[in-house]
């Protein structure tokens, strides 16, 4: 029994409540045990992405119970990859909380942060959908806790928008479970698919509710237009680093579609229409609403968060196509997009540190003005997806794979428009708030610079630019053996108990 | 050398300046200029080979998965950018050494210069269209620092952005363009499409490529109408207006269509745009400089019109026509740098560029004067410097080239566009050099030191040299026409002399128009003001700051923090998606017949209904909406009783309860009342929520008549609910065995709940939060008693029970209705009472462990449980049970699964304390508060 697929749950899911048991009032212990759980958790994802790449399928039947009875995880590349982009974004997250000090700002900042990356691990490894579900829960109530932290009016009001929205679309996750057990008689994820697979057109109507709810709560995790309404005053009033480590929370609604609509409503489905005929032009209008966003903002928080709703536009465009091609490139451009909106989350926290205010309205020069510049200047080149960070690969690899697609000179054109709205609105956010200063003095800076994290994902995603001919292999063949699913349900459906 | 070191050089001596600054600009610059010497040697050294019509390769995968690979080939186009591009980068450091102010970040500045010296080189030596296309955006990026370089000044921020934006958008156009041409051909190495030219030129895509392509060499090279950002990028440092805006990156749409030139060239949609947008530019950009009276706008609309000659050069489509243009390409990098230096020079010692303040500097500034003058006579194309020698040939081809028909077309166009030139050529030397000395110059001119003057000095010997000699240009100019055309050029001949050609009578037309010009500027000013009326920096304005306005507002409406707008998108988009994806396909047969409806259920039902529908129109009233939610909950838990789920009802009950206990003291702190909508807004949500309600019940009902298409799972849990899990109670062991796992996250749920309420409460009770609390006053009178003494009495009587019954529940919980859930609920409320009657102080000081510590407590010993199985070799959360007979109890079961529910149930009672304990907290607090203020007051 492999018991290291468990392990990036189990362990988070332990240190937590060992936080709130025995260091809830010391700061120190608190930060020395949630560093060390972060550097293991990553150091676990590296052990998962190792196994999965040779394209094994890993599979842990919690309890003993043979699937689809019990649960089950399931580790292949896609699981692995996001596993490991939680992990790099969740250590310099924490790099950036513990150089800053926003931990000491509110109380259970770690716990709630090690419970988050447990929400995420157990949503990224589960083969079953109600456990999905769980960890849905699990996520959102730990990312409600870390959003509210340090607390403050304009972000308590954002958090209650935030929390309803979601509970909203988790009674929808519950109609869709329920619609789908009650059609097929089963949870499992890739048991849904060979039954799915047997219930003919003519037959499917309810069925094809089932998934038509469930991809709209995986469209309210992943912000698509018109679910995107909450993120925008969430991610902007959320703490610089939560916000940051939000940048993976979204990626979890396109993880989920990718997984649930290639598998479980997968090509031999009666319901497999559903992914692609919805999410193509929802795709395309987030790109372009996100990247109005960019361009309209007053505030760089809010810039920031639009960002985050165009890249989600770009990479569901991928996405939304359905090709192995297609979602391989779209996979590259998430990591980029995840990582470089954790950067510019950060690099924003830091500005306002020393500067006091995001607004984009001149203001004084402050204290490593010239520094803070240029780290901004290259998180934004990654924004708009600007050559050399390889946001620019991704793009291109986007356009490429789409390009035989009916209607893909619309794609096209979207990505391009959005391209051009995202540069002008950067480049006039980077001009307001780094060149046009006021000449009065900054007030002392409010926290310290902690360069850690925004170093830390820049170099990953310089990485990322020169290995992009390996990595971009693996995406292929992760995206591939996604609509080869037959190895994956043989995996999980395999053996019975033992 | 390696292409890739080349290439890789100026990156590297990018560093350097950011180092070496600390030790003075002179080492910063030298760094800098180390490395550009270093990879301008590299160049050279591949002369000979380059001379002799092979390529210099070198070629690096990068991601074959699409196409793009680092190819670098130098040939002799390449070659002919590469030497002016590191050439005139390493004058162009040398000279902004002495150029910069004291007060400049001169690191910075030589940093930017490499970047973009590194771009530039990128683009003209890369073999593949994708890494072209990233070097090129990354000159777009380069040149937005430099032209912000003075970023304090209005004008450089506005000239930077609007140049990214228009250069950025050309960029992403290409981008298109690039990919529909490597469709077309292929392949995306530039080797591999120049020889798919016939395929390219007969595909049907080929008008979208060129189109897309042409686009985006037109913005960078600053064609009309695109050429508005060039002006305006003259706010960057003199330097850089040479080096980027003369000499380079405005070449570099130029590059392109040279490079491009044998895939694309050669059809009339070439000939007809590209001719035609050259032409026009030529004109229109000469024309606009004849009327400036800012030296570098001067040299920047003359750019422009100099830039749409070469354009139109290459739109001809011969051979010789692209011979010229690449001369030009040459001899006008070499006399426009030479001019915008000159003018830094000007504005360096006289504190102005403005030529109307200016005038008379002949002998002031006698070196400046000779320099300027005879590089702007090479533009205005005066024989026996270089600007002449391309200017004859390119005079040559239009009158050779038919267009629209005829000959002459464009032999009078272009004559005019040579006369106009030599217009403001005269009129530069003229008014800045000749005429009166004046009293009034902003400083005392006087020539400068040779740290300026070496540049320029060194850029006009070229000038001279090349005029004079112009054999000695021939191995490079022929060698990069060669690569132009695909074709070996070396046999072709510079000379001074055609003889009577109609080009000579051309020029000299042109030369003898200019001076004529000159004379009557005066009277032409109408065309300057008519001309400066039309203009495109307005329209770009009037777009951008609609556009930011326009997007401004709409995502400010949009995303205004409407809860409501949120909720009913959702509800919408569900009723509507649904109603699509059910009518989208068929539906079976219903199989299941209708029950029978009993009158009590009959009741029930209509009480949950009346209920639910009471709820809208009485939930302002807070207390009231919360008591009718608590019926309706309670149905909901009478409704499982009766479809035999007693688990269900006992948890549906025991929430329910504690529940309405924690939003009771919620409501403490809100208003007793919500605010009344307008009664339109409530029309529209009753609507939606009535539609959603109907949409659920239709569905729930459509599912509940039908059966299952597959056997489900669940009869897997019933047959090996006792004999896997050793329970008979198949919900609980679904709860703690089946699915534990899920447990386990829920109960984490629970627990990160009350975390979240404690964190929550304690921000409350710090600044500045803290003042509003202690603001806050009841908005209802207090109980005259606080804490009645007959419920004192009864929850005390009742607690012991209730916690018996609450370990009763956990116990019997594997085999019959109850478990840890429920039973840390029934505890829970057994304490909750206390908290009621008692009150805070009375109940903390009696409960002395810290629900903190019990949450943590519970989720640990869950975890540790599932852990167990590890040793046993089994997998997370695997049970084990026994039987155990200990006199003189009955035989007994014990389970590990019974571990893993005193887990559940710690966590239980340790969040709904915390919650409870934090919310107390509270009050007490604000109360503590009120009372100090009233026995004070």
């Amino acid at each position: 029994m492999n018991h290291w697929i468990i392990a990036p749950v189990v362990l988070p899911a332990l240190l937590a409540p060992l936080l709130v048991l025995l260091a809830r009032h010391d700061l120190r212990a608190q930060r020395l045990l949630s560093g060390a759980g972060t550097v293991l958790f990553a150091a676990l994802a590296g052990v998962l992405l190792a196994q999965s790449s040779s394209g094994e399928i890993g599979v842990y039947r919690l309890g003993n119970w043979p699937a689809p009875f019990g649960i089950a995880l399931v580790v292949d590349r896609l699981a692995a990859l996001m596993l490991g982009l939680t992990a790099a974004l969740a250590l310099a997250v924490l790099a950036h909380v513990l150089g800053t000090g926003w931990d000491a700002r509110g109380r259970h900042f770690h716990a709630l942060f090690q419970f988050q990356l447990m929400g995420l691990a157990g949503a990224f490894l589960t083969g079953d959908a109600f456990n999905l579900f769980v960890f849905f829960e699990v996520m959102l109530i730990a990312s409600y806790g870390l959003m509210i932290h340090g607390g403050g009016r304009a972000r308590l009001r954002a958090g209650v928008q935030y929390v309803v929205m979601n509970l909203a679309g988790s009674v929808l996750f519950l109609f869709a479970l329920g619609t789908i057990y009650a059609v097929t008689g089963t949870l499992n994820m890739a048991d849904l698919a060979v039954r799915a697979a047997a219930i003919p057109a003519s037959d499917a109507a309810l069925l094809r509710v089932g998934a038509v709810l469930l991809l709209l709560v995986f469209a309210i995790k992943a912000a698509l237009v018109p679910l995107q309404f909450w993120l925008p005053a969430t991610y902007a009033n959320a703490p610089g680093p939560v916000a940051a480590l939000f940048a993976i929370l979204t990626k979890v609604g396109v993880y989920a579609i990718l997984r649930l609509f290639t598998l479980g409503f997968g090509p031999s489905s009666a319901a497999s229409d559903i992914g692609g005929t919805l999410l193509l032009p929802a795709a395309g209008v987030t790109l372009l609403i996100g990247m109005t966003g960019v361009l309209g903002a007053r505030d760089l928080g809010r810039m920031a968060a639009f960002s985050v709703i165009g890249s989600i536009g770009t990479m569901m465009l991928g996405v939304a196509v359905f090709t192995p091609a297609a979602t391989g490139a779209a996979l590259f451009y998430l990591i980029h997009s995840t990582l470089v909106a954790g950067a510019l989350f950060l690099t924003a926290d830091l500005v306002r540190g020393q500067r006091g205010s995001l607004s984009l309205a001149p203001g004084p020069r402050f204290a490593s003005h010239g520094l803070l510049a240029a780290v901004f200047f290259v998180v934004a080149i990654g924004v708009a997806g600007m050559p050399p960070l390889p946001g620019f690969l991704g793009k291109l690899m986007i356009l490429d794979a789409v390009r035989a697609v009916p209607g893909g000179w619309a794609i096209w054109a979207a990505i391009l428009i959005g391209s051009l709205m995202a540069v002008a609105g950067l480049a006039r956010a980077g001009a307001a708030v780094f060149w046009e200063t006021t000449p009065e003095e900054a007030a002392a800076p409010s926290q310290p610079l902690a360069l850690a994290g925004v170093a830390g994902l820049l170099t990953v995603l310089v990485g990322l630019s020169l290995a992009a001919g390996p990595v971009s292999a693996w995406l292929n063949a992760a995206a591939a053996s996604l609509y080869a699913p037959a190895p994956y349900i043989a995996a999980v459906l395999a053996g019975g108990a033992g | 050398m390696s292409l890739l070191l080349i290439v890789i050089l100026p990156f590297l001596g990018a560093l350097l300046p950011a180092v070496l600054i600390r030790s003075g600009r002179g080492m910063a610059a030298a760094g800098a200029g180390l490395a550009t010497a270093a990879a301008l040697a590299g160049v050279l050294a591949h002369l000979p080979r380059v001379f002799a019509g092979e390529a210099v390769v070198a070629r690096l995968d990068w991601l074959p998965a699409l196409g793009l690979s680092a190819s670098f080939r130098l040939d002799g186009l390449a070659a002919l950018f590469a030497i002016l591009i590191l050439g005139i980068g390493l004058l162009i450091l040398f000279y902004a050494r002495y150029y910069l102010a004291k007060a400049d970040p001169a690191g910075r500045f030589f940093t930017y210069l490499m970047l973009f010296q590194g771009a530039m080189l990128g683009i003209v030596l890369s073999d593949n269209i994708l890494l072209l296309l990233i070097f090129w955006e990354l000159t777009s990026l380069s040149s937005f620092l430099l032209i912000g370089y003075w970023s304090h000044r209005p004008d450089a921020r506005a000239g930077a952005v609007m140049a990214l934006v228009v250069t950025a958008t050309g960029g992403l156009v290409m981008i298109a363009g690039m990919l529909v041409l490597g469709g077309i051909a292929g392949s995306y190495e530039i080797s591999q499409i120049v020889k798919a030219g016939p395929a390219i030129r007969d595909s049907g895509l080929y008008p979208l490529a060129l189109g897309l392509i042409l686009l985006g060499a037109f913005t960078k090279s600053a064609q009309f109408p695109f050429h508005f950002w060039l002006p305006r990028a003259m706010a960057a440092p003199t330097p850089v207006s040479a080096y980027l805006h003369s000499a380079t990156m405005v070449k570099a749409g130029v590059f392109l269509l040279a490079r491009l030139w044998p895939a694309l060239s050669g059809t009339p949609e070439w000939f007809y745009v590209v001719t035609t947008v050259g032409l026009v530019t030529m004109l229109w950009g000469a024309s606009v400089a004849l009327f400036r009276t800012d030296l570098k706008a001067l040299l920047a609309y003359s750019t422009v019109s100099h830039l749409g000659l070469i354009v139109m050069l290459l739109g001809f489509g011969s051979k010789a026509a692209a011979l010229a243009a690449v001369f030009h390409v040459l001899n006008h990098a070499s006399f426009k740098a030479a001019l915008f230096l000159s003018a830094g020079i000007i504005e360096h010692e006289t504190g102005t560029r403005d030529i109307d303040r200016l005038g008379g500097l002949r002998r002031l500034m006698p070196l400046t004067f000779a320099l300027a003058t005879l590089a702007a006579l090479s533009m205005a194309g005066v024989p026996l410097l270089n600007g002449f020698l391309s200017k004859e040939m390119m005079l040559e081809e239009a009158a050779h080239t038919t267009y629209l028909g005829g000959v002459w077309v464009l032999a009078a166009l272009t004559t005019l566009g040579a006369l106009i030139s030599a217009g403001y050529s005269f009129r530069l030397i003229v008014l800045t050099f000749l005429g009166q000395e004046r009293e009034d110059y902003p400083t005392k001119p006087h020539d400068p030191a040779i740290g300026l003057w070496l540049a320029p000095a060194l850029l006009v010997a070229v000038v001279v040299v090349v005029g004079l000699f112009p054999a000695l240009a021939r191995p490079l100019v022929a060698a990069a026409a060669g690569a132009v055309v695909g074709a070996d050029m070396s046999g072709v001949v510079l000379k001074i002399w055609h003889g009577l050609t109609p080009a000579l009578a051309m020029s000299a037309i042109a030369l003898a128009g200019g001076a004529l010009l000159l004379t009557q500027a005066r009277r032409l000013q109408w065309a300057g003001v008519a001309l400066a009326r039309l203009s495109a920096p307005a329209v770009y304005a009037a777009i951008m700051t609609g556009a930011e306005a326009g997007a401004r507002r709409l995502s400010a409406a949009l995303h205004d923090g409407a809860m409501a707008r949120s909720l009913a998108a959702l509800v919408l988009v569900a009723l509507a998606a649904g109603g699509w994806a059910f009518a989208s396909a068929g539906l079976g047969p219903e199989t299941r017949a209708m029950l029978p409806v009993p009158p009590v259920v009959a009741v029930g039902w209509l009480a949950l209904i009346v209920a639910s529908l009471w709820l809208p129109f009485l939930h302002r009233d807070r207390l009231l909406a919360l008591v009718l939610i608590g019926i309706i909950g309670l149905m909901v838990s009478i409704g499982f009783i009766y479809l035999s789920a007693p688990d269900l009802a006992l948890t549906q009950i025991t929430v329910e309860v504690v529940t309405v206990v924690l939003m009771l003291l919620a409501l403490n702190f809100l208003p007793k009342q919500s605010i009344a909508e307008p009664f339109a807004l409530r029309a529209r949500d009753a609507g939606l929520a009535s539609a959603a309600g109907l949409g659920v019940g239709a569905l729930i009902y459509a599912l509940m008549r039908r059966d299952f298409a597959a056997p489900t799972i669940s009869a897997y849990h019933v047959e090996n609910a006792y004999s896997g899990g050793g329970g008979t109670n198949i919900v609980n062991v679904i709860l703690v065995d089946f699915r534990g796992y899920d447990t386990f996250g829920e109960i984490i749920v629970l627990g990160i709940a009350a975390l979240v309420i404690f964190a929550l409460a304690d921000v409350m009770l710090r600044r500045p939060a803290l003042r509003r609390l202690i603001a806050w006053t009841p908005d209802q009178p207090r109980a005259g008693d606080a804490h009645p003494l007959m419920l004192v009495v009864t929850t005390r009587l009742v607690l012991p029970v209730a916690l018996m019954v609450g370990v009763y529940i956990f116990l019997r919980g594997h085999n019959a209705p109850g478990g840890g859930f429920v039973a840390g609920l029934v505890v829970s409320i057994a304490l909750v009472m206390q908290y009621m009657a008692s009150g805070l102080a009375w109940a903390e000081a009696r409960l002395r462990f810290d629900y903190h510590a019990l949450i943590g407590a519970g989720v640990l010993i869950a975890g540790l449980t599932g852990i167990g199985a590890w040793f046993a070799g089994r997998p997370f959360l695997t049970s084990a049970f026994g039987y155990v007979t200990l006199p003189p109890l009955e035989k007994f079961e014990l389970a590990t699964a019974m571990a893993f529910d005193l887990g559940v149930f710690l966590t239980v009672v340790g969040a709904v304390m915390l919650a409870l304990a934090s919310l107390s907290r509270l009050s007490h607090r604000a109360h503590h508060d009120e009372r100090k203020r009233g026995e004070t007051g």
